[in-house]
């Protein structure tokens, strides 16, 4: 994996971001654990009167898997959104506490948003390649934040592709258009395309949502490939997704973090009662 | 009790009638707006192609107008109309995407919303009017008393017509620069943005190629209708007749339009050929040939702009 392109000098905050040594949860005994790469502290969201998150604390480990799990209005997606500040242009919302990335609250006046999203990327529910070429999607990211020679945008493009395992099905027909792909394609495509501007940490909304469950399985093999380079956050509606692909698990109820634990103790002996009875399809 | 059908009761004869008027009256209906374009554009290909010749296009009106051809209507009406657009698509497309992009709901957003289709329905010689008391006496004289260049600008010219089509045609481009951006799905924008795009960066990069053809499509219509309209121009900038084109030597070397002079032009033209002319009735050739002439203009412009329209459709719908 190349080294993380060097922030442009006007994102003081965020250089500033990245040179932070990383530092270990507070009273945390495990020292094997990962370093703690996002964290929320007594995060809220509110959309107007409504408090669509409440008192949330969560810590996303590095190169690990966390999938955030609850029933539908649960606030998980409200929550995955918060990380890369896509609510942002709701209208009415508003935040309370804290989201902080390698100890950096990006909710702070002097985070430059634009950079903020080249660190935290994001592959949506649906699949929305851009009515473009296979190859100017996955160029799309790069040649915003300056790269523009052909060589290098193509060994981008080649290299996102690959990781994203779609280069066999795709390499001949780069020019083509990204639309005539098939849905799982698309899906990857989308991974591709977010995998080229290089970020650290992949936020995934319920990816395979749109999918087949052979196109499902891909992405899940692509999701575990992945996390060797990436700290990756999903959103599932499906517990055996959860169960297969993640290291963490989440689970929020109504607004409420209820609980967040390794996903094998989540899957196996939850310290809560809502949470078995979710996981086991008593409700939601 | 039980009642029977009969096999008569079935076949209905009685109202058989009145559905076939019906029907037959909707066709009719549908039927004469068709008849009466046929009727018109008929009449005017039949007369005025005994008209048209290379020397009715090409060269000025002459021997009290009764003669010569209308060149300089022509030149007239695709310069004024060009510069109308210039001026006026930028414009719309700015005020568009302002409105969809940036605007958000609120309640000035709803009232600009609500003046600019209430300009759509303001009849053209208001259109007019507004360009002589705004352009001409307001715009214009003050910048003839700053420039010091005496009645330069203060007076009817071709840019002050261009301004005053421009402001007409404006809502046609607004509103279908409007509905082009509103087809492009959100998931796009998201996409770019969350790839670290800015929101102009996203605007431009994704969202305007993909309403390149809806915005097209307005600015056709407004050519159309700008290119056809009378009223706007009549105190605005029309001339009955000019014995030079309006250009000017830049440098005295580059002929250029010069955009504060006045001009003839198609539509005037039949308007004062009809009304104002020492005879009608010798004339009456001539408003023929003109009319076809104008009427041929809209469609060629018309027919280029659709032929971009699909093209740009087939760009986009190769990558769909």
């Amino acid at each position: 994996m190349p080294e993380k392109e060097v922030l442009m000098t006007e994102d003081i905050s965020l250089s500033e971001l990245k040179a932070k040594p990383k530092y270990s949860l507070q009273g945390e005994s495990n020292l094997n654990l990962p370093d703690v790469i996002v964290e929320a502290k007594n995060l809220s969201v509110f959309y107007g009167p409504n408090r669509a998150i409440a008192n949330a604390d969560l810590a996303v480990r590095e190169k690990s898997v966390t999938a955030l799990i609850g029933p539908s209005g649960c606030g998980k997606s409200t929550f995955l959104r918060t990380l890369n500040r896509m609510n942002d242009s709701i209208p009415g919302i508003r935040f309370e506490g804290k989201v902080e990335i390698h100890g950096l609250d990006i909710y702070a006046p002097n985070i430059n948003v634009v950079t903020l999203r080249r660190i935290v990327g994001m592959v949506f529910q649906k699949q929305n390649p851009f009515p473009k070429s296979i190859f100017d999607n996955v160029a799309y990211g790069p040649r915003l934040h300056g790269v523009h020679s052909r060589q290098q945008l193509a060994e981008i493009v080649e290299q996102s592709l690959q990781r994203a395992a779609l280069w066999d099905e795709v390499k001949d027909r780069l020019d083509k258009s990204a639309m005539a792909l098939s849905g799982g394609q698309q899906q990857r495509l989308c991974i591709a395309r977010c995998l080229a501007v290089n970020p650290e940490i992949i936020l995934m909304d319920e990816p395979c949502s749109a999918l087949d469950p052979i196109a499902t399985a891909k992405i899940e093999e692509l999701i575990y490939q992945l996390k060797k380079d990436f700290t990756i956050v999903i959103v599932t509606h499906n517990m055996q997704q959860a169960a297969r692909v993640s290291d963490w698990t989440a689970f929020f109820y109504m607004g409420k973090l209820v609980e967040v634990d390794e996903t094998k103790k989540i899957f196996m002996s939850p310290a809560h009662k809502q949470t078995e009875e979710y996981i086991t399809g008593r409700f939601g | 009790m039980r009642s029977v059908v009969t096999a008569q009761d079935l076949t209905l004869k009685s109202i058989n009638w009145k559905e076939s008027f019906l029907t037959g009256a909707v066709m009719l209906f549908t039927a004469l707006p068709f008849l009466a374009l046929v009727l018109m554009l008929g009449n005017i290909l039949l007369e005025g192609g005994k008209v048209i010749s290379w020397g009715f296009l090409s060269q000025s009106p002459s021997g009290g107008m009764l003669h010569g051809g209308i060149f300089p209507c022509i030149f007239g009406t695709l310069m004024v109309t060009i510069l109308m657009i210039l001026m006026a698509l930028p414009l719309g497309i700015g005020a568009g995407i302002y409105l969809v992009e940036y605007a958000g709901q609120g309640m000035i957003v709803r009232v600009i919303r609500a003046a600019v289709n209430n300009l759509a329905g303001v009849p053209s010689i208001v259109f007019g009017l507004f360009g002589v008391g705004f352009f001409i006496l307001f715009i214009g004289r003050s910048m003839d008393s700053v420039l010091q260049t005496g009645l330069l600008f203060g007076q009817p010219c071709m840019i002050w017509a261009a301004a005053t089509l421009s402001v007409l045609v404006l809502p046609i481009i607004i509103v279908s620069t409007e509905e082009a951006l509103n087809a492009v799905p959100q998931s796009h924008r998201q996409a770019s943005m969350a790839l670290g795009a800015t929101k102009w960066e996203t605007i431009w990069n994704v969202v305007l190629p993909q309403a390149r053809a809806g915005i097209l499509t307005g600015a056709i219509l407004s050519v159309s209708r700008g290119a056809g309209e009378t009223a706007p121009i009549l105190f605005t900038g029309c001339a009955y007749f000019l014995p030079h084109l309006p250009v000017v030597k830049l440098f005295g070397v580059i002929p250029m339009v010069n955009p504060a002079s006045q001009f003839m032009e198609l539509s005037y033209h039949i308007f004062v050929m009809a009304t104002q002319s020492i005879d009608p009735i010798k004339t009456l050739p001539i408003q023929y040939g003109t009319t076809l002439v104008l009427i041929s203009m809209t469609f060629l412009l018309n027919f280029t702009a659709i032929g971009f329209r699909i093209h740009f459709r087939r760009q986009q719908g190769s990558l769909h």
